[in-house]
């Protein structure tokens, strides 16, 4: 840290202590430690400063003298994110949400709620479950994953399939701008007039500023819900049945699928009790009202059927439903128990090119040595292959890297994306390039010079710049310590 | 009439890219007349057209199939009107993917009717009859539909566009999961061709649904209408649209619309038509009017209705039932639209004196604020787009006009269509 840079955390901080009560502005370098990584664990930085305003004229004003001494900063909501998107700077302030978790409303005649952005995803279903509403967006995260962060990370879940991402259901933002201003996006009505600048801010990944109200869309909890459970003996057969059921017309909430290697090593982990010798299974979850699931079941069931499915099993309470689910939650902490360490990849191709992307995987795999579990939204063509290594091995990390790159280099020859719910974040912002074009990048650029001039908002994050020694993509080492406590699968 | 001169020598150097010629009658964009016509036929097209406008420093307005040129502000100059008519084609369906990929120019009917083959549709309603794909972007409009779907922005996984300085770029893909990079389509729908030249636009698609039924029932009045709405929402009957036709003078009607398959549809429209009450009535065909805007068409710029866009919270719909209501008299209002959704069209007679029609505008625009949201006229006369702010307040102008700072430094993609005098 050079001397300026030493004197504008020092007026930040001094800024900050006028505003919050110490505890709050955090200098001690023990404390400053805890925050020193996201859910990507490989990359830490400790922070220089971190702040947990309580409101949202504190974090504007926070941000404000971050603007004027020229310090970077960085929001954090639950540090659950998959890129590195909350990963913090050396020089920065990493601003926190914890501390703004209210749910301001919550109304049923107009189905939205207004959440501060430390609010925990589920805690809006949770209180919108009794008046026969919840919000649809799931990751799998949502039990500590938080609504701010949701929105910068556009996030998906199981469900978006049938009800699409956080971007679909934010109606409205209260922005603070990288300059320290405090304005609002979009409004409780849809279609607010001007530029959709609430569009392009969510899913920027903390790079336009920090979200201090969000008002959500609330969905009508269906009537009807129907899981299934589907053996295949191969993944090509579970892919055709897949697109089969999406050509059929039925849109289900939900699609996932496991392959071998991914169901050996949930069954180990948590006894879901899979179909035995299965190379695939569907986990198929059909919702709406009562006469259409029923009618849309049965074409499904034919549909797998004649695709090969030697077993179909149908969740007949919620506790059946549960341990299907669980299965495939636990897939992700599950293969963490078969390897020592694993890169997960979130790479999306279009769903009629799954058989052949799968093929060329095992592929990789198999001319490599390196083992790939797969195990990803089949419905949506997201695919989150876990490459598994020894890092203990020499040379085993750098051979894992090179698949799971040859892996998103095979999304984009199919057209397809690098990301499709974990954010470029650090992790692939290398991968941009070969994405976009560099006009494509210049563009968007164009909108971060817009909001953030002088790129202090979450810098570094999202566009490629050149990586630092030592730095490799997505690595994992041993569970994250949420999933240890048990809080979080990953999905 | 405004017209404009254009060099000789900036006119020879568009007419090196494309098709060049003086302007028609029917060429003026709201009373303006350009200085000439450019039709490109490729994105790459476009891009020489832009940048040989660049380098003479000519203002540049694209023209979709020029059914809501009108729209907005007039341009405040018009150098080059660019055709983009020539850019009609589809450049891909992925059927299996259910995902189309076409140029900006190509009409959405045109669109519709080539996946249509499929048993697939664009899930936006044709609410202009002939708008283009490009200019439906552009103009965010949607219909009854979009209570399912959402409108354009939600539907749209990829684009290109080229901006101002004849830089082409794109943004999505072709997948319909996709968070690498900003949004740039969703900052570009609604944008009335003032950030960038859309040129090409690639759609996530939807099966056709196997059955569909309309349940149609009167309402009695405002409150009445919201209760109904309320009722329908919270069920579990799952609406395609929930949407209500608002005369002037009395009376009213909410119809229903269910899509699915044939039993399941059978049975919701049974529910609904429970919850509408005895007038309920059933129909395979939509209602006259369906997904039409409640306005005839434009043409002469003097005798022009006023259209407008209302939007609010789903339980502000009274309130904005009745605003329309109370005005008749001097001003007979009318109203249709998505109530499920929040959002309405709204049409002022041609000829209602302009003071009328900005005072029925404050009125309305005071009770969707009220409620959440907003009232934006979309077109008028020339002197009630010279008395009535179009947009309202708009808390985030000053970024907004960044972005356009940034993208057309200096504001020679339509300039002055947009809020603010963007
Ligand atoms: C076990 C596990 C399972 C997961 N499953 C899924 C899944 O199914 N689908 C999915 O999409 N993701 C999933 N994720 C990824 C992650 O949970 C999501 O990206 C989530 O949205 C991040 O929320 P967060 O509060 O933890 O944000 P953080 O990790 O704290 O931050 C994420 C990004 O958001 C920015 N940010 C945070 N708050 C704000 C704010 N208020 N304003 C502006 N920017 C802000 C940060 O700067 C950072 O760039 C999973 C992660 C884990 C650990």
């Amino acid at each position: 840290m050079t001397s300026t840079d030493r004197a504008g955390i020092a007026a930040v901080a001094r800024r900050a202590a006028e505003l919050l009560p110490d505890a709050d502005v955090i200098t001690d370098r023990a404390r400053l430690r805890t925050y020193e990584c996201d859910g990507l664990t490989h990359y830490r930085v400790t922070p220089a400063l971190v702040v947990v305003p309580e409101t949202a004229t504190q974090l504007a004003a926070i941000v404000a003298a971050c603007a004027e001494h020229g310090v970077p900063f960085v929001a954090r909501g639950s540090g659950t994110g998959l890129s590195g998107g909350a990963l913090p700077h050396a020089d920065g302030v990493l601003v926190v949400t914890s501390r703004m978790r209210a749910i301001r409303e919550v109304r049923r005649e107009d189905q939205r709620a207004v959440v501060e952005p430390g609010v925990i995803n589920l805690d809006v279903t949770r209180a919108a479950t009794p008046l026969g509403y919840y919000y649809a967006p799931d990751p799998s995260s949502q039990q500590v994953c938080s609504i701010g962060g949701n929105l910068a990370e556009n996030s998906g879940g199981a469900h978006c399939l049938k009800y699409g991402f956080t971007a679909n259901h934010v109606l409205a933002a209260d922005l603070v701008t990288p300059d320290g201003d405090l304005v609002t996006l979009g409004g409780a009505a849809p279609d607010s007039p001007g530029y959709d600048l609430l569009g392009a801010v969510i899913g920027s990944e903390g790079t336009l500023g920090i979200a201090t109200s969000v008002t959500l869309r609330l969905t009508r909890l269906p009537e009807e819900v129907r899981t299934v459970l589907v053996g295949f003996e191969s993944t090509d057969q579970a892919g055709a049945a897949t697109s089969a059921i999406i050509a059929a017309g039925v849109l289900p909430a939900a699609i996932e699928m496991m392959d071998a290697l991914a169901i050996e090593a949930a069954e180990a982990a948590v006894q879901c009790n899979y179909p035995a010798g299965a190379g695939a299974v569907l986990v198929i979850e059909l919702d709406g009202a009562a006469d259409e699931v029923a009618q849309e079941y049965d074409e499904v069931e034919r549909l797998c059927r004649d695709h090969g499915a030697f077993e179909q099993r149908l969740a007949t309470d919620p506790a059946d439903r549960a341990l299907i689910w669980k299965g495939r939650k636990s897939a992700f902490a599950a293969v963490g128990r078969i390897s020592p360490d694993y890169i997960v990849q979130d790479g999306v191709i279009p769903r009629t090119a799954l058989p052949e992307v799968l093929h060329a995987i095992a592929e990789l795999s198999s001319s490599s040595g390196v083992r790939v579990a797969n195990v990803f939204h089949a419905g949506d063509g997201n695919l989150h292959p876990l490459v598994l290594f020894d890092d203990a091995v020499e040379g085993a990390g750098a051979a894992a890297e090179e698949v799971s790159g040859a892996i998103l280099d095979l999304c984009i020859q199919h057209g397809g994306s690098i990301t499709g719910e974990h954010g470029v974040g650090v992790d692939k912002s290398a991968y941009m390039p070969r994405m976009y074009s560099e006009e494509d990048l210049d563009t968007m650029q164009l909108v971060r010079c817009a909001f953030d001039p002088h790129g202090i908002s979450n810098p570094g994050k999202v566009f490629p710049t050149p990586r630092l020694c030592g730095e490799v993509p997505g690595r994992h080492k041993g569970p994250h310590p949420l999933q240890e406590a048990g809080l979080a699968e990953v999905f | 009439m405004t017209s404009t001169d254009v060099a000789d020598a900036a006119r020879r150097a568009v007419a090196e890219t494309c098709e060049v010629r003086d302007p028609e009658p029917l060429d003026g964009v709201d009373g303006v007349v350009p200085g000439l016509v450019a039709r490109p036929t490729s994105t790459q097209g476009v891009a020489a057209v832009l940048r040989a406008a660049a380098a003479h420093r000519l203002t540049v307005v694209p023209r979709g199939r020029g059914t809501k040129l009108s729209w907005g502000r007039p341009p405040t100059s018009a150098d080059v009107l660019l055709d983009l008519g020539g850019l009609d084609r589809l450049l891909d369906h992925a059927a299996g993917d259910l995902i189309v990929a076409v140029e900006a120019g190509m009409s959405l009917a045109d669109l519709q009717q080539q996946v249509a083959d499929a048993g697939q549709r664009l899930c936006v309603d044709e609410t202009v009859p002939g708008a283009s794909v490009g200019g439906t972007l552009a103009a965010n409009t949607s219909g009854p539909r979009r209570l399912v779907a959402g409108t354009v922005r939600d539907l749209l996984i990829g684009i290109t566009v080229v901006r101002a300085d004849g830089v082409v770029a794109k943004a999505g893909g072709r997948v319909v999961k996709n968070v690498a990079g900003y949004d740039l389509g969703k900052l570009m729908v609604g944008s009335f061709g003032t950030l960038a030249v859309v040129t090409e636009a690639t759609f996530r698609l939807h099966p056709v649904p196997a059955a569909r039924r309309w349940v149609t029932a009167p309402v009695e009045d405002a409150r009445h209408a919201q209760r109904l709405a309320q009722e329908v929402i919270h069920s579990q009957s799952v609406p395609a649209a929930v949407e209500i036709d608002w005369p002037p003078a009395a009376g009213g009607v909410l119809t229903v619309l269910l899509e699915g398959r044939a039993a399941g549809v059978e049975a919701r429209a049974a529910t609904v038509r429970g919850l509408l009450g005895d007038f309920a009535t059933e129909s395979d065909e939509p209602p006259a009017g369906w997904s039409g805007y409640p306005w005839g068409s434009s043409g002469d710029p003097a005798e022009r209705p006023t259209a407008l866009k209302l939007t609010f919270v789903l339980s502000g719909l009274a309130a904005v039932l009745t605003a329309a209501r109370e005005l008749v008299g001097d001003v007979p209002i009318t109203l249709s639209g998505s109530v499920g959704a929040g959002v309405v069209q709204a049409a002022i007679p041609a000829g209602t004196p302009v003071e009328a029609v900005a005072s029925a505008v404050a009125r309305l625009r005071e009770t969707c604020s009220r409620h959440g949201g907003s009232a934006v006229v979309l077109d008028g006369s020339a002197a009630v787009k010279q008395a009535v702010d179009l947009w309202g307040p708009l808390p985030a102008l000053d970024l907004m006009r960044r972005v356009k700072d940034q993208f057309d430094p200096d504001h020679r993609l339509s300039p002055g269509r947009f809020v603010g005098g963007i």
